[in-house]
């Protein structure tokens, strides 16, 4: 995350013609109410987590859905699943569910599953 | 034409029905389920866009409604609603019953019990107060905590009971925010020192003039705009109010202390609707508000012939869209008679 | 010598699956581990034994289990095992005392009549032959209720049955086909030599009077014994195969083997116990409420039991713990999806009907590597010393009136108390743990572990369940871990807590993690009674029901969950109580949402309730246990 910013050489913008969106396509095919997040960072604001250290589910899912799969892949790992995220949520999206099935996406993807 | 049309509720739209049905020539009975007439309009203290009094509003529909052909029926609160053939019997709670050749629903809203969301203390923590407590507030003219020390910062959080499928309603009520930047405003000029922040989704500016109050919130009130829901309420050793929420344009968690926090409370169909609703076999969609007839060109009329509906009952509005709805029901009510002679 | 071929198929078919019964126990008693061996030795000869004959007994001939929760339900299954039973037993007696010699072979009991068409003409044995007869009538009424079952399950008050394979179809089939033909053939026989009781004889001299009797019979011995010898056969196949692995899995548990974390031979053994009744269709609400009516414990047996992949009925599921409540056979079901859950997804395994007979051992081969998660962003805490530690809990945060109230009540009581994640603690681990994910919630465990042995704590007090669950079963503390009704229950036994009584009438639901999950069903009750009136519901301790927000279904939607909380508060609040109390903050918040009737945790009514003393002195002593270092206000 430290290096993630000006420092790096990488363009800024979100190349969405390029971009990986397999991720997000398989997570919203097996957990429907991950298109209906709204961004307003409820999730993120309640997270456990996100006590501690620099994690935000909201960012998270947004990157997927824009195919900027690295940052995702490195910080999923640290959610803890407590739930908070579920409850606070106003759409009722299935925030665990999603976070299992982009740990489940990223490791099928190095099986080439997805 | 001597046909008589029952108005059930005497908030704006029930006061401008039933004035507008007597002047275009019906005997009119408003009944009330308070004592006294104004509905809502009783809570606030001055409106947005222009910031007038309320009072004024009230004036204007008291004048309306003080005529001959008005009888007003106070305390009194209508349980049933049966057709018979065309004539239309009513029951009050109070058990006594009346006839109507056509009624008019104007049962309102009922403000969203904020209690219903826990993670904010509304009823936990002293200064965790309502949009509707505030308006008392200015009323007094006195925006204080309840150790009666003046606030320093103050947090207005948006969407308490719309848009949240946790408390079972999608829909947006599309006033809160409006009323948020509204009582902004009026803290900051009651209070000049006193800082205050917005905590929203979607800052939903679509009615007359309200982007340009936005604008003068920002410009001349200094108020904070951050884009982002709270999602828990905490008080420390002190009495403060911690607040989380994500700042989700900076993409960072954001933690504030607070003095007061105000909740811009959504609008939910109220008890006297749903009541009469069951009852009388009025249809209700999905967000549990009166269904109209057609969405486009029957937003007043029912699925029972003869029963019509004016203002809130249907969907947030606000007063000048209620007043308009309440006029044209009187056009529906014309309709109606004219086709059934 | 009396023989006949048509006893060939049934004479296969019984020595084929005698044989393979010794061979499977072989393999199963060789799969366990060590201590389990010892375990079964030595239960074997020991009490466990006769406990074991009793519960065979009253259990797999009886069924009384099923008996009890459904009469019907239960009649057929006891019809049809204690009524054959019976049928073996006293044929068997039959052969021997009315038989040319003594010490039969098996066929000549089974086909007695066959051998014997002039047996039964009067005396004792008429009076025998009456007996055999009623037996008969018995299991055929058994099997009347099971046809009428499979076409309308109604019947039996069951909402579902399970749905069946091709495999399971044909053994049914047999199965069904047995007792009719062994009705037509002894009826026939005896039409033509008029013999028989109330049920063969007046059926066989009813055929007799228009059919050619003698020639009937024999077709129809012929297919009483095919039909015997398909259903041995296929047995080991289907879902039958119950039958004798339940009596291996009576004595393996009376012998003290649990399944534990880990597959193994008992695990396999419960799963082919599973006799796929469906009383845990029944009994669970994701079914009666959500409607969702493929991923009970019996679909996920069966999907073990054919090697398919389970791995998503495996993680919808609330773990509420109803179905380990109403399983007749006793199968540790939770524990099984746990080892399912640890598994994560597997790979499908396709293997051929011979090799079904001897499966290899249900081993689960994790293809996951979830190896990314890490929690080393975790600070090293130095925490204040305390006697009495207070875990709120991650949920409890967004219900600050609980936490608010265990503060008042911590106050009221004069404890000396430190409040260790006040300002957001770190997870217990369990949410991880109900993911399958032990490894990555040690970290988590450990985590909190030290900052509990800092405190230098002697109590652990949690307002939330799910917490309180794995404090007492993953955590290594020396410190006493309570949840705060069983705290509160303390203080007022001690005299510390001082409480008016309120004049409400209140309804609880006990939380799954809290009642079925750990056992405490008593405590949170008797703190009600000393406040409120309690009412009783139909959904008392072990029976409870779930909220429907339980963190151990990851898959269900919020609308399917909302359901099942609707239909879970419309039960209990049936008798329109003031309150319906809980004592855990998910099911509080998920509870508030369903319903209007006002939903507080045991804490918050506790905090109403405390009387407010009078002058500061007056304040109560604290709870003998908590007297050292007390701070007195």
């Amino acid at each position: 995350m430290s290096n993630f910013g000006f420092t790096i050489s990488k363009a800024r913008i979100i190349d969405y013609d390029a971009n990986d969106r397999s991720i997000a396509e398989y997570i919203a095919e097996h957990e429907p109410s991950f298109r209906v997040c709204i961004e307003c960072g409820c999730c993120s604001a309640t997270c456990t987590t996100g006590n501690f250290t620099r994690f935000s589910l909201r960012e998270l899912q947004i990157f997927l859905k824009r195919g900027e799969n690295e940052l995702v892949r490195d910080n999923i790992g640290k959610c803890m699943l407590c739930g908070k995220c579920i409850l606070v949520c106003p759409r009722g999206v299935n925030t665990r569910n999603v976070v299992t099935l982009a740990r489940e996406a990223f490791n099928k993807k190095v099986k080439n599953a997805v | 034409m001597n046909k008589h049309i029952v108005v059930i509720g005497a908030g704006v739209a029930g006061m401008e029905a039933a004035g507008q049905l007597s002047n275009a020539g019906f005997n009119v009975s408003l009944v009330e389920k308070d004592e006294n007439t104004g509905g809502h309009l009783n809570g606030w203290y001055k409106l947005f866009p222009d910031r007038r009094r309320s009072s004024e509003v009230k004036d204007y529909l008291d004048k309306l409604i003080n005529k001959d052909g008005i009888k007003v029926i106070s305390g009194t609160t209508i349980e049933k609603l049966v057709n018979i053939n065309g004539i239309f019997s009513l029951e009050t709670r109070e058990g006594t019953e009346m006839t109507a050749d056509a009624v008019v629903v104007a049962t309102g809203f009922d403000l969203f019990k904020s209690s219903r969301k826990e993670e904010y203390g509304y009823g936990i923590y002293d200064n965790v107060i309502t949009s509707s407590d505030l308006e008392e507030m200015f009323r007094k003219d006195k925006i204080v905590l309840v150790d009666g020390r003046v606030p320093e910062n103050v947090g207005i959080v948006h969407c308490v009971g719309s848009r949240d499928e946790k408390v079972g309603n999608l829909y947006c009520s599309k006033l809160c925010c409006i009323t948020a930047v509204k009582q902004a405003i009026e803290i900051r000029e009651l209070l000049p020192e006193t800082r205050v922040f917005c905590f929203y989704m979607d800052m939903r500016m679509g009615g007359a003039h309200y982007e340009e109050i936005y604008r003068e919130a920002q410009e001349e009130w200094g108020i904070n705009f951050i884009r982002g829901k709270v999602s828990e309420v905490s008080e420390s050793i002190r009495k403060k109010l911690i607040i989380k929420a994500e700042d989700t344009l900076a993409g960072r968690p954001l933690k504030m202390e607070l003095d007061m926090l105000v909740l811009m409370a959504g609008m939910e169909m109220s008890e006297g609707g749903r009541i009469l609703a069951k009852s009388a076999g009025l249809e209700t969609g999905e967000n549990r508000f009166f269904a109209s007839a057609d969405n486009h060109f029957g937003s007043n009329i029912s699925n029972i012939p003869g029963v019509f509906y004016a203002g809130t009952c249907t969907a947030p509005m606000n007063i000048t869209e209620t007043i308009s709805h309440a006029r044209a029901t009187v056009s529906d009510v014309l309709n109606y008679f004219k086709n059934r002679s | 010598m009396q023989f006949d071929p048509f006893v060939i198929p049934f004479n296969i078919g019984l020595y084929f699956i005698l044989i393979y019964a010794v061979v499977r126990s072989v393999r199963w008693f060789s799969n366990l581990s060590r201590p389990d061996k010892l375990r079964l030795q030595r239960g074997f000869f020991g009490r466990a034994f006769g406990q074991s004959l009793k519960e065979i007994f009253m259990e797999s001939l009886i069924h009384r289990k099923i008996l009890k929760s459904n009469f019907r339900l239960g009649f057929m299954h006891m019809s049809l095992a204690f009524g054959w039973f019976l049928l073996i037993l006293f044929g068997t007696i039959e052969a021997d005392i009315f038989g040319e010699k003594h010490l039969n072979a098996p066929y000549k009991a089974i086909f007695f009549k066959f051998f014997n068409p002039d047996h039964g003409r009067a005396g004792f044995e008429a009076a025998y032959s009456f007996w055999m007869d009623l037996l008969l009538a018995f299991i055929l009424s058994g099997l009347l209720i099971a046809v009428i079952k499979r076409f309308s399950s109604k019947v039996v008050g069951m909402k579902k049955t399970t749905r069946l394979r091709v495999l399971d179809k044909v053994a049914l089939t047999s199965l069904w086909l047995i007792f009719p033909s062994r009705l037509l053939a002894e009826s026939f026989t005896s039409g033509a030599y008029g013999t028989g009781s109330f049920l063969t004889g007046f059926l066989g001299s009813l055929l007799a009077s228009f059919l050619p009797a003698q020639q009937m019979a024999y077709p129809f011995w012929w297919l009483y014994s095919l039909s015997l010898g398909t259903f041995f056969i296929l047995l080991p196949l289907t879902r039958y195969m119950h039958i004798p692995t339940e009596l291996f899995l009576i004595f393996a548990r009376n012998s003290g083997i649990t399944t534990g974390d880990q597959p193994g031979a008992f695990t396999e053994i419960q799963t082919y116990s599973c006799s796929s009744c469906g009383m845990c269709i029944d009994a669970c609400q994701l079914n009666f409420s959500a409607g969702i009516t493929n991923i009970q414990s019996a679909y996920l047996l069966k999907g073990i039991r054919n090697n398919e992949n389970v791995s998503d009925i495996a993680f919808n599921c609330l773990m509420c713990g109803r179905c380990d409540q109403v399983c007749p056979v006793g199968i540790e079901l939770t524990p099984i999806r746990m080892i399912r859950r640890r598994a994560g997804e597997t790979e499908p395994v396709q293997t051929s009907i011979w090799k079904k007979y001897l499966p290899d051992r249900l081993d689960i081969m994790p293809v996951k590597t979830n190896g990314k998660t890490s929690y080393s962003f975790l600070p090293v805490e130095e925490p204040a010393k305390t006697d009495v530690l207070y875990f709120a809990g991650c949920m409890t945060h967004l219900t600050p009136a609980i936490g608010n109230s265990m503060v008042r009540i911590f106050d009221a009581s004069g404890v000396n108390y430190s409040f260790m994640d006040a300002g957001g603690g770190v997870c217990c681990g369990r949410p991880l743990m109900l993911s399958g994910q032990d490894r990555e919630a040690r970290e988590l465990i450990n985590f909190n572990s030290q900052l509990i042995w800092k405190s230098g704590a002697h109590t652990l007090v949690t307002s939330c369940p799910i917490c309180y669950k794995v404090f007492k079963e993953s955590y290594y503390l020396d410190v006493e871990v309570l949840h705060h009704t069983q705290f509160i229950n303390m203080l007022i036994e001690e005299g510390s807590l001082k409480l008016n009584f309120l004049r409400k009438k209140v309804v609880y639901h006990t939380p799954c993690d809290l009642g079925r999950g750990s056992g405490v069903y008593d405590e949170p009750k008797e703190v009600l009674k000393h406040v409120v009136r309690l009412q009783n519901t139909n959904f008392e301790n072990e029976k409870s029901l779930c909220c429907g927000g339980s963190l151990g279904n990851i898959k269900i939607s919020y609308q399917e969950k909302n359901k099942i909380a609707r239909d879970t508060a419309a039960e209990l609040t049936r008798e329109n109580p003031d309150i319906l109390a809980t004592s855990c903050p998910l099911c509080k918040k998920i509870l508030a949402g369903a319903t209007e009737t006002k939903v507080a945790d045991i804490a918050e009514i506790v905090a109403e309730a405390i009387t407010v003393p009078m002058l500061k002195k007056n304040t109560p002593k604290p709870a003998s246990c908590l007297r050292k270092n007390v701070i007195v206000y």
